[in-house]
């Protein structure tokens, strides 16, 4: 960690988006996690979505619940809503603001503690329910803040930094979303930027139950020889089943690769994907076909990477309930209260 | 690309702009650190140490150091090196008793030293305590040399000159002063072991236009006229002044005209006004004493009436660009301008002059008159006379000198020796580690936001009025200290070690300045093209280092790091560390009498 605030003194050539923002200003206070931690670099893939993306400030919300990953909204965007919740309690945090007002976009970030642990449950109905927002897991398989204990992520023969080896089976929260029926669905890497940032620039744009899965080390407690979650662990077993290359709001595409090598996909918000093939075959709009690839890469003990499944023609909660297109915290008092004449015409019909 | 090369002293020593650019490589963020700590004294010695002349310099100082700061580059202005070096100067507590005491034994060698100006100064002062008889000559009545002739007093105090002149004469040499030396042959007829010339570019061009001998009863050389002016000689002009000439001399004059009685001065140069060759400050501080800068003017005659001056007339011009880029100026077509005027001084540059130098004892001149003088040691064609300061390259600024008489000394004291001249130990180097604790560095790392101070200045209309009193006042403690911590700390280097990096890009998330990339390997200008941040100044170095476990690089460029220490903080195997760069330049006090290196 470090007491300093970052400088504001910049590169001279820090050029501002559309909205007259440079990156930096997306960024929050200086983080106070330990040196090295895979969760500042998400962070900063963070900061570098929002920027690419144009994105007011304050047209997003930021929730998270307890534990290092759930600090780090402190650390990005520091003009925009947030809310620290309860251990484990994010997910119904933000179904509950994304059902008062549906105008905000929302990024949920927790950890394998949060998520896996106390809050799986939470994790599952938010999937399941298909609220709109990005839920972001920064994977590091350890207890980082309680000195080094497994986590429920943290992988059957994997050992601990003391040289203790885990016993009990890890939950692989990317099978879990997909099974769940998250409409985007992607995994990646805090130490590859280059992949990481324009998959959250994908999932803020995706309408529907975004998740990343992002393996982050945890260098004070899980970056040793015996972890599946350390930097070296993950560079050679990294599989990256594509390499999404190019975000554009309804624009043409060219991708200069060969043909056959890319696949297109239009999202609802018009938003365009395209993905540069690295493995043969894989079709990230195949749910099933998703879910037997990654179990047969995972049993080599391979950790597979990229836009897993996309669901481009997604619907969400919102469309579930059939709620006014108006977020409710707009609606004024006439429509909430629509006075006694309305009412006894809905108990007429229910006569 | 080829990993960098640190090894030696020049790369971390470039990343350190100003004293890079420094003539005598002044170790300018050790001595800002000492100032902002209040050390004055300190600060003062290391100065005086590189550059001889601290307070001199800290008025004066044409500041080579203050375009190349890195500061500049990242926000609007550099760090006010050569104010803050003034500030040492002037809140220093009594220094004699860290100068270096009279040899204790003498060498038996005697040098001559002629001129006693910043160049021959220097060499006396490196000399002296190796136990050298010294004999210095001088035509003027006090010691100095152009800085105390030609610098008039309202921007440098007479006590200030007499102070730093006292601390290299009081180490114990012959002054002898008001004796000019008329035949070089005849000094060499003395008994003497090698001879010094640093008698600087005495002589101002004139303008040899038609009226300049009816009117010359008011057309004064400018330097001439400025010297008259610090020896007293002068204390009055006319009321309407022309000064021609676009150089700092052009500005020491107008300004000194408007403190004897000018009270419509001029400055009228040939060039643009940009491209005029006085420093930019010089140029604001005249234009705020309400001086006039009339450009692309180029005189043509001086009209007078009964033998007395009544103005200048002028060709105005503009300029005009060639296909490369050389400027020529060209006949405007507007109708000539008559500027009238009670006296003319005449600034228009400067050269060099040896009629006491025989031509026939084996000294050489070139096609300009210039003495043949190396550029490493100084010494001329004939062995054992040696030149520097203005009088070998012609005209620079006091820096300058300085840097050119150190280099002269440790010549001098090698020829004396009976060593090679050009055998020159090189320069001594160290690197530094300033960690302290986690997040403790023993240099302050918190980046100061804050733009660049100005100097407070003594009011117009009272500066005005007396040609002695001086117009800065200089930063007080507190000004000093804001503008001190403006320093980056450039010599608190970026340390890489390779095997210790784990590619987590902490280091790249946390840089301000974006200057870290991790990388495939490529040559330099593909490597430049595939920064984080675009590579804005190819003169400015790129550390890359040996290719990493991943088979990438780690590429960082230097340009516009702040030194801040969070890429160090943020490490968590301490791949980075910050190590403090300093430079031990070679001067003859730190050789022993053998001309071996001594142990530092």
């Amino acid at each position: 960690m470090t007491y300093l605030a970052k400088p504001r003194l910049h590169h001279p050539s820090l050029s501002p988006n559309d909205l007259g923002f440079t990156r930096r200003d997306y960024e929050g206070s200086v983080s106070t996690l330990c040196a090295g931690c895979g969760h500042d670099s998400i962070s900063a893939a963070i900061i570098q979505a929002c920027y690419d993306l144009n994105l007011p400030p304050h047209r997003l919300a930021k929730l998270s619940g307890i534990g290092c990953s759930s600090k780090t909204p402190d650390y990005f965007l520091g003009a925009s809503h947030g809310f620290n919740t309860v251990h484990g309690r994010m997910p119904s945090v933000l179904t509950g603001a994304n059902l008062a007002n549906r105008e905000l976009i929302y990024l949920g970030v927790s950890g394998d503690g949060d998520s896996a642990s106390i809050g799986l449950g939470q994790f599952a109905h938010a999937i399941r329910r298909g609220v709109n927002m990005t839920y972001i897991v920064e994977n590091n398989g350890v207890y980082g803040l309680t000195k080094g204990q497994f986590s429920a992520t943290s992988d059957k023969g994997s050992k601990s930094k003391r040289g203790v080896e885990n016993h009990d089976s890890a939950i692989d929260l990317v099978s879990l979303a997909l099974q769940l029926g998250a409409t985007f669905v992607a995994r990646s890497f805090s130490g590859d930027k280059a992949q990481l940032a324009p998959l959250i620039r994908a999932a803020l744009a995706h309408k529907g139950a975004a998740f990343i899965d992002c393996v982050s080390p945890c260098v004070q407690f899980n970056n040793h020889s015996g972890s599946t979650k350390s930097y070296d662990y993950v560079r050679e077993h990294n599989e990256a089943v594509n390499r999404l290359d190019v975000i554009a709001k309804r624009a043409p595409i060219e991708v200069d690769y060969a043909p056959g090598t890319t696949t297109t996909v239009t999202q609802h918000d018009g938003s365009v994907l395209a993905l540069h093939k690295l493995a043969a075959h894989y079709d990230p709009t195949d749910r099933i076909a998703a879910m037997t690839y990654l179990a047969h890469r995972q049993a080599q003990g391979e950790v597979v990477t990229g836009l897993l499944y996309v669901d481009p023609e997604a619907s969400d909660l919102h469309d579930s309930l059939q709620t006014v297109s108006t977020p409710l915290t707009a609606l004024d008092g006439k429509d909430l209260i629509p006075g006694s004449a309305v009412l006894a015409k809905i108990n007429a019909d229910l006569r | 690309m080829l990993p960098t090369r640190t090894d030696g002293p020049d790369y971390y020593h470039k990343v350190v702009d100003c004293q890079w650019a420094c003539p005598a490589h002044t170790p300018v963020p050790e001595y800002i650190r000492l100032i902002a700590e209040g050390r004055y004294s300190d600060a003062y010695m290391i100065n005086w140490k590189s550059n001889v002349f601290p307070g001199v310099l800290g008025r004066t100082c044409d500041r080579p150091c203050e375009p190349a700061c890195r500061r500049g580059r990242v926000e609007d202005e550099p760090v006010a090196i050569c104010r803050l070096k003034r500030v040492a100067a002037d809140n220093k507590d009594d220094i004699s008793g860290r100068l270096p005491p009279p040899a204790a034994n003498r060498n038996g060698k005697r040098v001559a030293l002629v001129g006693a100006g910043p160049a021959a100064l220097t060499v006396a002062r490196d000399l002296a305590p190796l136990g050298y008889d010294l004999v210095v000559y001088d035509r003027d009545a006090k010691a100095g040399g152009m800085i105390r002739s030609q610098i008039p007093r309202f921007r440098l105090p007479e006590e200030v000159i007499d102070e730093e002149v006292g601390y290299i004469t009081g180490l114990g040499m012959d002054v002898r002063l008001g004796q000019s030396v008329d035949s070089l042959k005849d000094l060499l007829a003395e008994t003497y072991d090698a001879v010094f010339i640093g008698t600087g570019a005495p002589r101002g061009r004139d303008l040899d236009l038609p009226g300049r001998t009816e009117a010359a009863a008011n057309i004064h050389i400018g330097i001439d006229w400025l010297s008259s002016v610090s020896f007293g000689h002068i204390e009055k002009i006319g009321r309407r002044v022309i000064v021609l000439g676009g150089g700092n001399t052009a500005m020491d004059c107008c300004r000194t005209s408007r403190r004897l009685g000018g009270e419509d001065v001029k400055v009228v140069v040939r060039s643009g006004f940009e491209e005029m060759k006085a420093s930019p400050w010089e140029k604001e501080d005249a234009l705020h004493e309400d001086i006039p800068i009339l450009n692309f003017r180029v005189p043509k005659a001086f009209t007078h009436e009964n033998g007395k001056l009544t103005g200048v007339v002028f060709e105005v011009v503009e300029a005009q660009y060639d296909d490369k880029g050389r400027r020529r100026l060209v006949a405007s077509g507007e109708p000539d301008e008559h500027i009238l005027c009670d006296d003319v001084l005449v600034a228009v540059g400067q050269e060099n002059a040896f009629p006491w130098i025989e031509r026939d004892i084996g000294l050489d001149f070139d096609e300009w008159g210039m003495p043949k003088v190396d550029e490493v040691t100084f010494q001329s064609t004939r062995p054992g006379v040696f030149f520097g300061g203005d009088a070998a390259f012609g005209p620079k600024n006091i820096i300058w000198a300085v840097a050119q008489g150190h280099d002269a000394a440790v010549s001098i004291h090698r020829y004396c020796q009976g060593e090679d001249v050009h055998d020159r130990p090189p320069p001594g180097f160290s690197l530094t580690s300033q960690k302290m604790g986690i997040h403790e560095w023993s240099y302050d790392n918190d980046v100061s936001n804050d733009a660049r101070f100005r100097v407070p200045q003594r009011d117009k209309v009272e500066s005005l009025k007396d040609v002695r009193l001086e117009v800065e006042l200089g930063f007080d403690a507190k000004l000093g200290f804001a503008e001190a911590q403006r320093c980056l700390n450039c010599d608190v280097q970026t340390v890489f070690a390779e095997p210790l990096c784990i590619e987590c890009d902490a280091c790249v998330d946390i840089c301000p300045v974006d200057c870290i990339t991790f990388t495939e390997d490529g040559d330099e200008e593909d490597l430049r093209g595939r920064l984080k941040a675009p590579s804005l100044h190819p003169d400015q170095d790129l550390l890359v280092s040996k290719q990493l476990k991943t088979g990438r690089v780690m590429v960082k460029d230097e340009d516009v790091c702040l030194h801040c220490g969070l890429c160090a903080e943020r490490c968590p195997t301490g791949a980075w560390d910050m190590q403090r760069f300093t430079l031990e330049m070679t001067h003859a006090t730190s050789m022993t009498g053998g001309g071996a290196c001594q142990a530092r």
